[in-house]
């Protein structure tokens, strides 16, 4: 297996606050990479500083012979990147398919000429576009599949949380960043949903998937790694198992006596 | 996919527009004051009824599912106004007015509507289409097709100017500078000597292919007034501005101008080039403005600072508000009644921005959306999954 991403000496500082120190990780081509760590421990500045939204203070990310912390957030998606946000970032006066078409912006023709004045071309496009999206949704819910038009702010949240994670994946990235992904839901609606994400997946190998997610349970069924972060450094890495047992990961979650 | 006229569905919107156009054409004939507010108050009476009883619905529905024949219709209804006043110089000059200015607030419509770009100097860029005109015409023999043309991209290049600072800054801060730029124009205008100063300029009429549009035609005894050519070349420029804009929107320039406005953050995550389409907006917006202002000058004859204050730009952005941010056709019926009503209703006049400032401020607080709000996108109009 081949390494699809890997951060060498990466910091995040906020003045004297330190974020992210030192940070040095790999992911793995088709790997899921389980990204843990008590609140404030650098997990969302991490996801902040490889997709661009921050400009790291220093270090790496080697993703495909380019280097992630030197590019603007738009040349990342390009470059395959694409996530979801910890709080919905849906626009929610827009339609469910408008809302995934921003994430399959790409993708799309954004000439003048060709939306304005070559409307059967235009159609075509959209007939493909409609098809891939309707396709996609169906994996996670077919009641939502047959919905797309109406306003994203009529649905409940974990479709919400659904189309947020189909947005990132209809423009086929190689590297999905998912930011707590069970945030407001039920064990029942948290394990329907990983296990929608598992069958995607499959339909698209060499995708690597890094997971933020407080839900061990979630972190131990679907990852093969994981990496605790604490204070902005990694503190340890391995299997779910391992990592759970050790104990410098126990302090960090529950302090020291 | 091709749907077959259907008259029974199509009904609803046909009755509509006819009955909106019988208002207009009693509304424009009508003389004394007492008679043209017993007509609003008819109207508005006969509005909330028909709401009552669901036509309203109905209507919308049959408008959405025949946009063509509801389109057309309203040209019809137009052109019907135009043929009942065919003699007299003020309805005609005042139904030009009202098709040029949705001109501009289509324009208006791409830049707050779509791109969420505030621009408060919208008299300002309807403005330099008029002064480029005048002193384009006064100056060369350029043809004044190439006049307008040259109108709206002056007020496109200008309206670069400001786009450093704009895309600099957010919401408040961005409207300020707008309106700064606008204030600076007006001023401008008054002390440069050779633009006329305050008194502004004369411009000769339009002539389009040796077609002077100045002149009436006549037809033995009848004469028809000169403002119907001007009906008719404003009219077939708001029909292609209200068509390419509805395009624009039923695109995907108009979903990521839509993203541009609504999460900023978002759209980098996903590639969308921010400052590209706030420029876009913005210079496609000040374009149609230019456009729509060397046609307004050439058409009065004249053109001075005053008609392009700070009060004016904000009454175009009250027909956009009042109308439904976003929707074409709300700022079309808008600006239908924030044009002709005050000057209609003499008493209004000196207190319509008091007005429509209220106005503005009673849809805000209970209907958000407008008059008519903007319904979710429908790329292809009558296409189903």
């Amino acid at each position: 297996m081949s390494t699809l991403l890997a951060c060498d000496g990466l910091s995040m500082r906020f003045g004297g606050l330190v974020a992210l120190n030192q940070l040095s990780l790999s992911v793995n081509e088709g790997e899921i990479l389980g990204l843990i760590g008590p609140n404030g421990s650098g997990k969302t500045t991490f996801f902040n500083v490889i997709t661009g939204i921050y400009q790291a203070s220093e270090g790496r990310v080697d993703y495909r012979g380019q280097d992630l912390a030197r590019m603007s957030a738009q040349e990342i998606y390009r470059a395959g990147v694409t996530r979801t946000f910890q709080r919905s970032r849906l626009c929610l006066p827009l339609s469910i398919f408008d809302n995934l078409m921003i994430g399959n912006h790409r993708r799309l023709d954004h000439s003048l000429w060709f939306n304005l004045i070559r409307r059967g071309a235009f159609q075509a496009q959209f007939e493909g576009q409609y098809a891939a999206a309707q396709a996609l949704v169906r994996t996670f819910s077919q009641s939502l599949s047959v919905r797309l038009f109406e306003p994203a702010a009529s649905v409940n949240m974990i479709d919400r949380r659904r189309i947020e994670i189909c947005r990132a994946l209809i423009s086929q990235p190689t590297l999905l960043l998912l930011d707590e992904p069970s945030a407001g839901m039920t064990h029942e609606e948290t394990r329907e949903l990983m296990d929608d994400i598992l069958i995607v997946r499959e339909h698209m190998p060499g995708l690597a998937i890094i997971i933020i997610e407080h839900e061990m349970n979630v972190i131990e069924r679907i990852t093969e790694r994981c990496i605790v972060l604490n204070y902005g450094q990694k503190i340890c890495e391995g299997p779910y198992a391992r990592v759970a047992a050790d104990r410098e990961v126990q302090e960090a979650y529950l302090g020291t006596e | 996919m091709k749907r077959l006229f259907d008259p029974a569905s199509a009904a609803p919107a046909l009755i509509s527009m006819a009955g909106v156009t019988l208002f207009a054409v009693l509304f424009l004939h009508a003389e004394s004051q007492s008679a043209i507010l017993g007509l609003c108050i008819g109207m508005a009476v006969a509005l909330f009824l028909l709401a009552r009883f669901g036509w309203n619905a109905l209507a919308t529905a049959s408008f959405a599912g025949h946009s063509r024949t509801a389109q057309a219709s309203v040209v019809a209804g137009v052109l019907v106004i135009a043929a009942v006043f065919y003699d007299q110089h003020f309805p005609l000059l005042m139904l030009a007015s009202v098709l040029l200015y949705i001109v501009v607030c289509l324009g208006l419509n791409i830049q707050f509507g779509y791109a969420g770009v505030v621009n408060f100097a919208g008299a300002a860029f309807f403005g330099i289409g008029c002064y480029t005109a005048a002193v384009l015409t006064n100056h060369t023999a350029l043809p004044h097709l190439l006049v307008v043309l040259a109108g709206g991209l002056m007020a496109a290049v200008i309206g670069s100017l400001l786009i450093l600072p704009v895309l600099r800054t957010y919401g408040h801060y961005a409207a300020l500078i707008t309106i700064a730029f606008g204030i600076l124009f007006r001023v401008f205008l008054e002390v440069n000597d050779a633009l006329g100063g305050p008194q502004g300029m004369k411009l000769p009429g339009m002539e389009i292919f040796g077609w002077k549009l100045n002149d009436g035609l006549v037809f033995g005894e009848t004469e028809i007034s000169f403002y119907a050519n001007y009906v008719l070349l404003a009219l077939a420029m708001a029909a292609v501005a209200f068509m390419l804009v509805r395009r624009l929107e039923r695109s995907w320039i108009g979903l990521a101008l839509d993203a541009v406005r609504l999460d900023e953050t978002a759209c980098a995550a996903f590639g969308i080039d921010v400052a590209r389409w706030k420029i876009t907006a913005f210079t496609l917006g000040n374009f149609l403005a230019g456009l729509a202002g060397a046609v307004y000058a050439m058409m009065t004859g004249f053109v001075a600072p005053n008609s392009f204050t700070f009060g004016d730009s904000l009454i175009l952005v009250s027909i956009v508000l009042l109308g439904g941010i976003g929707n074409p056709w709300g700022l079309t019926v808008a600006a239908a009644v924030v044009v002709m009503l005050p000057e209609k209703l003499q008493f209004i006049q000196e207190y319509r921005l008091l007005l429509y400032a209220g106005l503005v401020i009673l849809i805000l607080l209970f209907r958000p959306g407008g008059l008519m709000p903007r319904q979710v996108r429908d790329y292809l109009p009558g296409w189903k999954p």
